[in-house]
């Protein structure tokens, strides 16, 4: 039993925050807003040298053959830049999905395009209502009921789905195309329902860097600005607030991380983790964002100052990958079939075996 | 990070849970706070744990423990709370004081005080708060007067937890009279029964008696009974502290298994349940689970050799919010019995219930305030002005 991260993942996760801290300030979202690109390219193309887009694919396919525990810190750390590009969506779900399907040669074609860092990828998942990122990805990743469908960009139609959130880009798939699936329901089973693990995972992990990131602007705010000749921070109610936040996000963090550990397992027990740490990044994120907003006065109802960019993204990760009713409801199927007790924190089927 | 058991850490368990199984007493003992013979119940347990060496497996083996690393620790919990073992009768002795001294005590003392501890012959009480320093405790007035080899200690103690039938009471005292808030206090050991000490019982929510005041009346205790240097105590004290709310006082097993027996308690009045009471026992498993991740995320990083820090204030007000939410649960499940008291023949099992509300009622009050909690996680952990 080791709760620890080790040296090489805490590293690869500063060296992201280092880049998103010099490329993805809010400034630089505000840029990227105004000129109404998708995508900042400098930044990009950064991320991507990084060699992050096969983090989680094998190693005898091209990838880093990480592991979720490796890339839960990066996802965290692009929740708390607000990072609009899809490296989440595509490095976390998409291309170990594509991955675990490239004994079809279509789909190993793919896999090659996109670690090469020329397309990414977007996942249509029945949990999402909407496809993120559709318009710029080179190829559709589609489950359905008969498996899953690989689509080239421009084979479908898409219609854009305006978000609060200005960075996300959402659509809907006007018709589908008659694709014979690059896997059958069955085949790809496994995969599917890892894909939608690691979805609620990485979401999890970017809801807890949101709620962390609303706290440290609030903070910033509550030390400048003076109202009584004191700065507000000094005030107990201010601080109370605030304090009441941190320690939502204490007691989500080792959640989220264990569920990391555990995704692998594919059990009821590491299911119900993932589920329980989407709660409880979703409610420490809502919570934050909603002081941060407080704490600001007036300014925090302006578009002038940043708090909305998280506000807005916690929102729209809020039912992303599976809503609140749907993980609590995971939750439950362990509290009510399976044992519990101080000896089960760390329980697996395998371990029950 | 291994979130699995080693072969040895899985062997562990198993033996913990094989003494328990044999050593647990089949029936309840008698509170240690309503009398003299439940008290003493409960140290024979505790001399029976020392027996098998079981006291504190932390500790070094010299005074009775195992040596063993902190995740250990918390396996020996989840087996103790799993078996439904006796409370710690001694747990201002084996999780505060006993820590504390190990750390700051001389050899004599720990040679002295810390395998009696561990035996449960000596079970200790704090004698921090007065009534005039609370959440101040820096306010304290009870004074140690230094005489030749010799301290002479007056003043009144209050709210001090089993003190009524404890042997020893460790205590804040103003050693220099010149000194004023945080200096010149010291950190004192006095016998409960020595000449000049008088307990008072204050009867606690629930009619027993829980704590106690303490008057000290010229009493006369050697110098070699205070702990670290003369005007260390309050930051000794403060480091008793963040052990106490970050760590030890809580394990995360008792809220474990009462978020079982809570599912259990849903479980058997399911029908009769409003929507919002399956969410609320689903809330309560996952926040013990999440305390219990976070205290094994801790005790990993403090066997690599980082230290305790603001996570104490943290942990403090999750758990003990928590601990109220869990029984509010319970009792909004049991209803209209919720109010039947142990003795009523149609209460069954509520009085547990209702004795852990009230107990659950107290945790943000006492090992420091939630509110003053709230100021240090402001201050210390985010940066805010004081
Ligand atoms: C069950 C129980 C067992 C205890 N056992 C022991 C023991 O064994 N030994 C011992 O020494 N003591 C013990 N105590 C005492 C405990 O440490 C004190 O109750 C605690 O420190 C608070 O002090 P107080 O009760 O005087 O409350 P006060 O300090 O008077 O506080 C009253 C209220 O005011 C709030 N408040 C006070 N100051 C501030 C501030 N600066 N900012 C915001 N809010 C503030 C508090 O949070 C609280 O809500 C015990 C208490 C209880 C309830």
């Amino acid at each position: 039993m080791d709760f620890r991260f080790t040296e090489e993942q805490t590293m690869t996760a500063e060296a992201v925050k280092g880049l998103l801290a010099d490329l993805c300030q809010p400034a630089d979202l505000r840029r990227l807003m105004q000129v109404g690109a998708a995508r900042d390219d400098r930044r990009w193309t950064a991320l991507t040298g990084m060699g992050l887009a096969g983090a989680l694919v094998p190693e005898e396919m091209g990838g880093l053959g990480l592991g979720a525990v490796d890339f839960v810190l990066v996802a965290e750390a692009c929740g708390y830049a607000g990072l609009p590009e899809p490296l989440v969506e595509n490095a976390g779900i998409s291309l170990p999905l594509l991955a675990a399907l490239a004994a079809d040669r279509r789909a190993a074609t793919l896999l090659d395009r996109a670690l090469a860092g020329d397309v990414t990828v977007a996942t249509a998942h029945p949990a999402n209502l909407f496809v993120a990122e559709a318009d710029n990805a080179g190829a559709l990743l589609v489950v359905r009921d008969d498996g899953v469908s690989l689509l080239e960009a421009g084979s479908v139609g898409l219609v854009r789905q305006d978000s609060v959130d200005p960075f996300r880009r959402l659509f809907t798939l006007a018709a589908m195309p008659a694709a014979a699936p690059v896997a059958g329901a069955s085949d790809a089973r496994a995969a599917v329902d890892l894909a939608f693990d690691r979805g609620a995972l990485f979401t999890a992990a970017q809801l807890l860097g949101i709620a962390q990131r609303a706290v440290d602007l609030a903070v910033a705010y509550a030390k400048e600005r003076q109202q009584f000749g004191k700065p507000i921070g000094s005030y107990q109610a201010v601080k109370h607030m605030l304090s009441t936040v941190q320690v939502r996000i204490e007691f989500a963090r080792p959640v989220v991380h264990a569920a990391a550990a555990q995704l692998a397992n594919a059990d009821a027990f590491s299911r119900a983790r993932i589920s329980h740490a989407r709660l409880a990044a979703g409610e420490a994120a809502d919570l934050a964002c909603r002081t941060a907003v407080q704490v600001h006065g007036a300014m925090g109802y302006s578009w002038e100052v940043d708090v909305h960019f998280f506000l807005k993204r916690a929102l729209a990760l809020a039912s992303w990958w599976g809503d609140a009713r749907f993980h609590r409801e995971r939750v439950a199927a362990r509290v009510f079939d399976r044992p519990l007790g101080a000896d089960q924190t760390f329980a697996s089927e395998a371990a029950h075996d | 990070m291994d979130l699995t058991y080693s072969h040895t850490e899985k062997a562990f368990r198993a033996e913990v849970r094989a003494w328990m199984e044999a050593n647990v007493p089949s029936a309840p003992l008698p509170s240690f706070d309503a009398s003299r013979e439940g008290f003493e119940a409960h140290r024979a347990w505790e001399r029976k744990l020392a027996e098998g060496r079981w006291g504190m497996v932390t500790w070094p083996q010299a005074y009775g423990g195992r040596a063993l690393n902190l995740i250990q620790w918390l396996i020996f919990e989840e087996e103790y709370w799993r078996a439904g073992a006796p409370l710690r009768v001694n747990q201002n002795g084996i999780f505060l004081l006993g820590p504390t001294l190990m750390e700051y005590g001389t050899e004599e003392q720990k040679t002295r005080f810390l395998s009696r501890m561990a035996s449960g012959d000596e079970i200790w009480a704090q004698a921090w708060s007065e009534p005039q320093a609370g959440s101040d405790l820096a306010a304290v007035r009870a004074t140690g007067r230094r005489e030749g080899d010799d301290y002479v200690l007056d003043g009144h103690k209050i709210w001090s937890s089993r003190a009524v039938f404890a042997d020893w009471a460790f205590g804040l005292f103003r050693t220099d009279p010149a000194s004023g808030r945080h200096k010149g206090l010291s950190l004192i050991f006095f016998p409960l029964d020595a000449a000049g000490v008088r307990v008072q019982p204050i009867p606690q929510i629930d009619g027993e008696t829980g704590f106690a005041e303490i008057f000290l009346d010229d009493v006369r205790v050697p110098a070699f009974n205070r702990l670290g240097e003369d005007g260390q105590g309050w930051s000794i004290c403060m480091a008793t502290a963040g052990f106490e709310r970050g760590l030890m006082l809580r394990s995360p097993a008792r809220f474990q298994m009462a978020a079982k027996r809570l599912v259990d308690l849903y479980r058997a009045h399911e029908p009769e349940c409003a929507p919002e009471t399956r969410a609320a026992v689903l809330q309560s498993f996952m926040d013990a689970e999440a305390y219990a991740l976070s205290i094994h995320a801790t005790a990993s990083r403090l066997i690599a050799g980082g230290h305790i820090g603001a996570e104490a204030s943290t942990n403090k007000i999750f758990w003990s919010e928590l601990d109220i939410q869990l029984h509010r649960t319970a009792l909004s499940i049991l209803g209209a019995r919720a109010e039947l008291m142990r003795s009523a023949p149609a209460a069954g099992d509520v009085g547990r219930w209702l004795d852990g509300y009230f107990f659950s009622l107290a945790g943000p009050i006492y090992a420091g305030s939630n509110e003053i909690q709230k100021n240090i996680i402001a201050e210390r952990m985010l940066g805010l002005p004081r």
